[in-house]
């Protein structure tokens, strides 16, 4: 496609078209679906590195003296109990329950960062504003102004290590730490990701993005390093497991049926919106979400009906993908919690047909460490 | 990407091609470009069975998208390339030759000469991206 004068653009569009990216509205966004075929890319994450142009994502800084105590009223997770270099998985709720987004969550000594979805800025940023009450905050929005792009895959650090004396191999998992990378002095990163592999998340003022793309392409051509669109992240995240909003988390779902548990804080004196609906949802999930296997050539696709074997329909496939790691078509499905429990034999209609499938544990690959 | 002067074209990415008194079909090469990489394909028709014009004869699924394959004429299934859904390469490799899907002996009213030219098409193509 080209460009509709409607889609907003981060600092690379050129350059994707340049490496010949077939370009897509995401979220609002004109970003690069693939360059390669999307399963050789995924591959490439897997056993190389892979490079993501992620700019898309919105990015809000918060500062000011009630800023924890600020997000702690809307966050499931708990800021007060993260220390500076922290990063943590997070959602904002609705009063029900219901998944407004998710997030992460990045503590500074002097600031709380958080990265949301690109889909879903505009909607969160007037939830957060809605509930600025009588906190002093000041709420930032980057999205424009900073940048960021991920490498993901077994080289990222020796890749990223050329072009910055942060000693990488200090960061810990879901850990953040500053800074400067290919001389861009405010430039930080984290060991996070959205692939199931090692690797980082670089962030840039927009005016240096370009260049560090570049250098990081230059810098991990040794190594094999490619470009890596949207399509292969869709299918690398379902393998590890990771959620993706609008597919297994939505306005209607609250993140305890999606077996999120570990991001949720029912902390003493910890009082976040939502917190009543997802204590009863603890107590009784009616439907749970699953790993799916298809026993078929054909590939499980959203919406598509979940049968109990020669039954009625039991729930509803969120994310499905051919699986180059495992070989095998996987999918989610959020399906009545009697049929959860992993082997359970299921069918999936795919498009008028009946196709067997079975519950397999999520995540469905995890890297050996 | 150039479509071929001696095929016809339906909006939704078929090609159909008079060869004798019969017409081949099969997807275009845009189509395959714009799928990526194919991972199902199965026919809902027979030799034998009718097909109409814009009404589905099978479905093909990519790594990202599943879509109908719809007969671009009228007529009857004389012939269809079984090869296909067990060698997808042939489709994704050379969608206007050996991949091609059926043979249809046409209808007096085939509607064939309503279909698009290759330039048609071309403007077609360009205009949905």
């Amino acid at each position: 496609m080209t460009a509709s004068p409607d889609l907003k653009k981060t600092a690379l569009a050129e350059i994707h078209e340049r490496l010949g990216a077939k370009m897509v509205d995401f979220g609002g966004w004109y970003m690069p679906v693939q360059y390669a075929p999307i399963l050789e890319e995924a591959k490439i994450v897997r056993t190389r590195c892979g490079l993501f142009d992620l700019s898309h994502m919105g990015r809000v800084r918060i500062t000011g003296p009630d800023r924890e105590k600020y997000v702690d009223s809307i966050a499931t997770n708990h800021v007060a109990a993260m220390k500076q270099g922290d990063v943590r998985y997070s959602f904002f709720c609705h009063a029900n329950g219901g998944t407004i987004d998710d997030l992460l969550i990045y503590k500074y000594d002097d600031a709380v960062y958080l990265v949301i979805n690109a889909g879903n800025t505009p909607k969160d940023l007037a939830h957060m504003r809605a509930h600025v009450k009588n906190y002093q905050i000041h709420l930032e929005d980057q999205t424009d102004t900073w940048q960021m792009l991920a490498l993901q895959g077994p080289s990222s650090e020796r890749i990223l290590q050329k072009l910055t004396k942060i000693p990488l191999h200090e960061i810990k998992y879901y850990k953040h730490r500053g800074h400067g990378v290919n001389g861009v002095a405010n430039a930080w990163v984290s060991r996070t990701g959205y692939t199931g592999e090692d690797g980082f998340e670089v962030y840039v003022p927009r005016s240096e993005y370009a260049s560090l793309w570049n250098a990081v392409l230059e810098a991990g051509r040794e190594f094999g390093i490619a470009p890596i669109g949207l399509g292969a992240r869709d299918t690398l995240r379902l393998e590890a497991g990771m959620p993706l909003y609008g597919h297994e988390l939505a306005d209607d779902i609250n993140p305890m049926e999606a077996g999120l548990d570990f991001a949720i804080k029912f902390a003493e004196g910890k009082n976040f919106l939502g917190r009543e609906a997802l204590l009863r949802a603890k107590e009784h999930a009616c439907r749970r979400l699953v790993g799916l296997r298809a026993e078929s050539k054909r590939v499980p696709r959203q919406g598509y009906n979940v049968y109990s074997p020669g039954g009625g329909s039991i729930g509803f496939v969120c994310s499905g993908t051919p699986s180059p790691t495992l070989n095998a078509n996987i999918g989610t499905a959020y399906v009545a919690t009697e049929f959860s429990a992993v082997g359970t034999k299921l069918e999936i209609d795919m498009r008028g047909t009946r196709e067997p499938a079975v519950v397999v544990p999520i995540p469905f690959y995890k890297r050996a460490k | 990407m150039a479509a071929p002067n001696n095929c016809r074209f339906l909006e939704t990415h078929e090609w159909a091609r008079k060869d004798g008194d019969t017409i081949v079909v099969g997807i275009t090469e845009h189509a395959v470009s714009q799928l990526g990489e194919l991972v199902f394909c199965k026919f809902s028709k027979k030799a034998g069975d009718r097909v109409s014009a814009r009404q589905p004869f099978g479905e093909i699924e990519s790594v990202k998208a599943v879509s109908d394959l719809n007969a671009p004429v009228n007529g009857v299934v004389v012939e269809v390339n079984n090869s296909v859904p067990d060698a997808l390469h042939l489709v994704q490799q050379d969608p206007y030759n050996s991949g091609w899907m059926l043979r249809v002996k046409p209808d007096a009213k085939s509607g064939y000469e309503e279909l698009m030219d290759a330039a048609a098409y071309e403007k077609h193509a360009a205009e949905e991206h």
